[in-house]
């Protein structure tokens, strides 16, 4: 991954800036030591490690208002870091960058049931968002895979999704508001408890930045009663695209299931190899959630199978206990771990139209022949975003970078069938280079408009998001204006 | 001016010296300097699939167009976009890209989300007469920044929508209405949280205080709506009488549309903040008529012609909206830091000020 060579002038300033932060944090929360700054070498996109310049953990507003001020001034560039559980690099350091993680910030600020909101600092995990209310039976819906660890902070930065939000939406659907400190230390409160913008929606801007446009530090969360109970059904069949005809059926039906999951032949062997969810041998199978009270799920499941029975399926497997329910689900969530035991994988999150479904997933198949590289595809098939999973071997020469290769051919595949890079992951550094694929420069250069204006010199979360080609004309403004 | 094609909108906006007013159906009563450039000419759905929930359409596309389309697949616009016509007193047909540029979204907001929550991308003409697009036409999508946000509810103030892709859902098989008389605005705001805050899906929440009393409304499987209607009398039970509405759609779309206003000389505003605050706030506006929807957090405002409402605000966070009306902002004025960003952001997307300048501030 090439990055852009470290400021040197950055680099000398290193005892200055130490110095300066020490008087601004405690001595604990400013990490200068090498030995120490290697933790945040990477996240968990684990392929790209450099270690940073500094760390610091602000455990307040004020305190991250207090470094960017001096960051700024220094001219020093900024990574802000959640928990680093993003996979495509949004939190990878540059040797000459500050992490600021914010990690110390994870208090609960306000909880109000009837308003149905909650005020966090980002710090917080988002599992821990719904841990909060769970007891009065609410819960935060964007459930990114991660989010055992991952914090809000991150999940705002890159508007994560998860396996429920065809029925509740993503990040950027479910804040309303956040606390932001902006590179030059300024606070701003954009948005609140009440519902939508007063002017221009920066928050919706602001949301999946990939902390290139300010350092979030609090968020409001619509927080939502939890349904009376769930209940998934497992339908395998023998062929993809029948698959794809019956996912475009139920929701063509008026059922809005909370989720749909698709896995491929792949997936389901290595799953079943694992987990021993008992999942039958085909080479498609999807598992559809329904919510409600007992007998809502009875009939809406009653409607799935219905209209899966018309697609002649290998098995139906409608869950009639949480026993049962867990066993369905078990083999799915642990597809990533399944997967892992196999080999060393890439993990892309392209989206598609669900249409484009069978020859996308033909397509891959082809490439995977071409490039010697098995794919294991499990993806949210009711909104169409992908996760091919390309097995490759870490210790063999070049298998990296012909996995990475194979996998910007994917993505490219699914801009071609009229979808997009990354459906929740980010572009990160991962992605950046393949954005002028998806978009023309004009177009990156309205988008760039905006970091400008909030982000005047280029400092926070430098490298990521856009290609570098396209960056290269103020990264070298900025170098000449030092 | 009326453009056809998305290209000839663009060689306008390229050769213009002077501020325009952009129109769409005109229906919203957007007031300014400058010639009017009308969006209505580039029109027509150009592409549906109702099995990928998927609509994308170019932006003068009458909305009547759009929902009929929808309808003939037993689909919707969820966010349910009011219709301004009745309380604004124009005619015309509104069009998809003056609900986008508005970010209009109805009673059913509350639950399923804003227009802005179901707009996945869109195109646009910037101020320097360049075709710009964003997002796509995917129900995931995080590939760079989200500027389809920003676009919705920018009133044209950062580039003349040519284009819009939105996520659709389907029509729900029954609704169904409670009523529950209750003893003043406060406690109507307690009914609709407790109803809001249960599990049984209220996709509206409005409280009428001329009729004196609260409306909540469940749709879905016709089982699943008497299910829940029957749970939701246990829920708001203790506030009041609970009855059925004998007419929900009817009574949904008055209140969408207020009509209770229309017709009715005076200033209208719109006016958001957290529900619990509303009660507190509405009694000192000095309203000649009052509507709450959104549990609360929405109120609409009848008052005298010229009444500076803002100074009424207080500590309250939340916004004001003047939406008919005269001689005072339309917009909430921002806090400094913000304001200054949204200048910087108008100066960068429109840096000739061509757009309904002065609209938003």
């Amino acid at each position: 991954m090439e990055m852009p060579t470290p400021n040197a002038t950055v680099l000398a300033r290193k005892a200055r800036l130490v110095e300066r932060l020490q008087r601004v944090l405690p001595e604990d929360a400013v990490i200068h030591d090498e030995a120490e700054t290697r933790a945040y070498e990477c996240d968990a996109l684990t392929a790209y490690k450099c270690p940073p310049m500094l760390a610091v953990l602000p455990a307040s507003t004020q305190e991250v208002s207090d470094v960017l001020r001096i960051c700024h001034e220094e001219g020093v560039p900024v990574v802000p870091r959640g928990s680093g559980t993003s996979l495509a690099g949004g939190a990878l350091p540059t040797a000459d960058c500050v992490i600021l993680g914010v990690a110390r910030m994870n208090d609960v600020l306000e909880t109000d049931y009837a308003n149905r909101i909650i005020r966090v600092q980002s710090g917080r995990t988002n599992l821990s968002v719904t841990g909060v209310v769970e007891e009065e039976d609410f819960f935060y819906a964007p459930d990114p895979s991660s989010q055992l660890a991952c914090a809000i902070a991150g999940n705002v930065a890159m508007n994560s999704g998860g396996a429920h939000c065809l029925k509740y939406g993503v990040t950027t659907n479910n804040l309303l508001g956040v606390t932001m400190v902006m590179m030059d230390g300024t606070v701003v409160e954009i948005g609140g408890a009440h519902l939508d913008a007063g002017g221009l929606d920066l928050l919706g801007v602001i949301c999946g930045s990939e902390g290139q446009l300010g350092v979030v530090t609090e968020a409001t969360l619509r927080i939502l009663r939890k349904p009376e109970g769930a209940r998934p059904v497992l339908i395998a069949f023998d062929d993809n695209e029948v698959a794809g005809h019956c996912v475009s059926d139920i929701i063509k039906s008026g059922i809005l299931p909370v989720a749909i999951e698709f896995m491929d032949t792949l997936c389901i062997q290595a799953c079943e190899n694992f987990a021993k969810a008992g999942y039958p041998d085909c080479h498609a199978l999807l598992i559809v959630e329904v919510e409600g009270s007992e007998a809502e799920i009875d009939y809406q499941l009653s409607k799935i199978v219905e209209i899966a029975k018309r697609h002649n399926p290998v098995e139906l497997r409608e869950s009639q206990s949480a026993d049962e329910s867990a066993k369905i689900w078990l083999g799915r969530k642990s597809a990533f771990g399944a997967m892992g035991q196999m080999n060393d994988y890439m993990c892309l999150d392209g989206t598609i139209p669900v249409s484009s479904l069978p020859m996308v997933l033909r397509r891959i198949g082809e490439l995977s022949e071409q490039y010697g590289l098995p794919v294991g595809n499990v993806f949210h098939a009711g909104d169409g975003n992908m996760h091919p999973l390309i097995l490759f071997d870490a210790n063999k020469p070049g298998d990296l970078e012909l996995c990475e290769e194979f996998g910007a051919e994917i993505l490219k595949l699914c801009v071609d069938a009229g979808g997009c890079l990354t459906g929740e992951h980010g572009v990160g550094v991962e992605k950046r280079d393949l954005m002028l694929h998806q978009y023309t420069a004009e177009d990156l250069e309205a988008q760039m408009a905006v970091k400008d204006v909030f982000d005047p010199a280029w400092l926070l979360n430098p490298a990521k998001v856009f290609p570098l080609s396209v960056t290269e004309a103020r990264r070298e403004a900025k170098i000449a204006a030092e | 001016m009326r453009p056809e094609t998305e290209g000839q909108l663009a060689e306008i906006v390229a050769g213009l010296s002077e501020p325009v007013r952009i129109v769409g159906g005109g229906t919203r009563g957007v007031a300014g300097p400058g010639t009017e450039l009308s969006v209505a000419g580039l029109s027509g759905i150009e592409l549906y699939e109702p099995g990928a929930l998927t609509l994308v359409a170019k932006a003068g596309t009458p909305v009547a167009e759009i929902e009929a389309a929808l309808a003939t697949e037993g689909q919707r616009l969820a966010f349910e976009p009011m219709d301004h016509r009745g309380l604004m007193g124009t005619d015309g047909a509104p069009t998809i890209g003056g609900v986008v540029a508005a970010n209009i979204s109805g009673p059913r907001r509350v639950q399923a989300g804003a227009c802005r929550d179901f707009l996945l991308g869109v195109r646009y003409v910037d101020g320097m007469g360049q075709v710009i697009k964003n997002g796509g036409r995917v129900m995931k999508n995080v590939t760079g920044y989200d500027l389809v946000k920003l676009m919705a509810g920018s009133w044209g103030t950062l580039g003349v929508l040519t284009e819009v892709s939105l996520k659709v859902l389907p029509m729900a098989e029954a609704e169904e209405t409670l009523l529950v008389a209750v003893d003043g605005t406060a406690q109507a705001v307690e009914a609709m949280s407790a109803a809001l805050g249960s599990p049984f899906e209220v996709s509206g929440a409005a409280y009428d205080p001329g009729a004196g009393h609260v409306l909540l409304r469940v749709e879905g499987f016709a089982g699943s709506v008497a299910y829940r209607v029957e749970q939701l009398r246990g829920v708001v039970g203790g506030f009041g009488p609970v009855s059925m509405a004998d007419n929900s759609a009817g009574l949904w779309r008055s209140i969408r549309d207020v009509t209770a206003f229309h017709g009715q000389d005076g200033d209208v505003w719109r006016i958001s903040v957290k529900p619990s605050d509303a009660p507190a706030l509405a009694s000192q506006l000095g309203a000649d008529g009052l509507l709450f929807d959104w549990g609360g957090g929405l109120i609409w405002a009848l008052v005298p012609a010229g009444t500076d409402l803002r100074t009424k605000m207080g500590d309250v966070s939340g916004h004001m909206t003047l939406v008919r009306g005269a001689g005072q902002a339309k917009f909430q004025p921002e806090p400094a830091p913000v304001a200054l960003i949204s200048a910087q952001l108008r100066q960068r997307f429109d840096p000739r000020g061509l757009f309904n300048p002065g609209l938003m501030g």
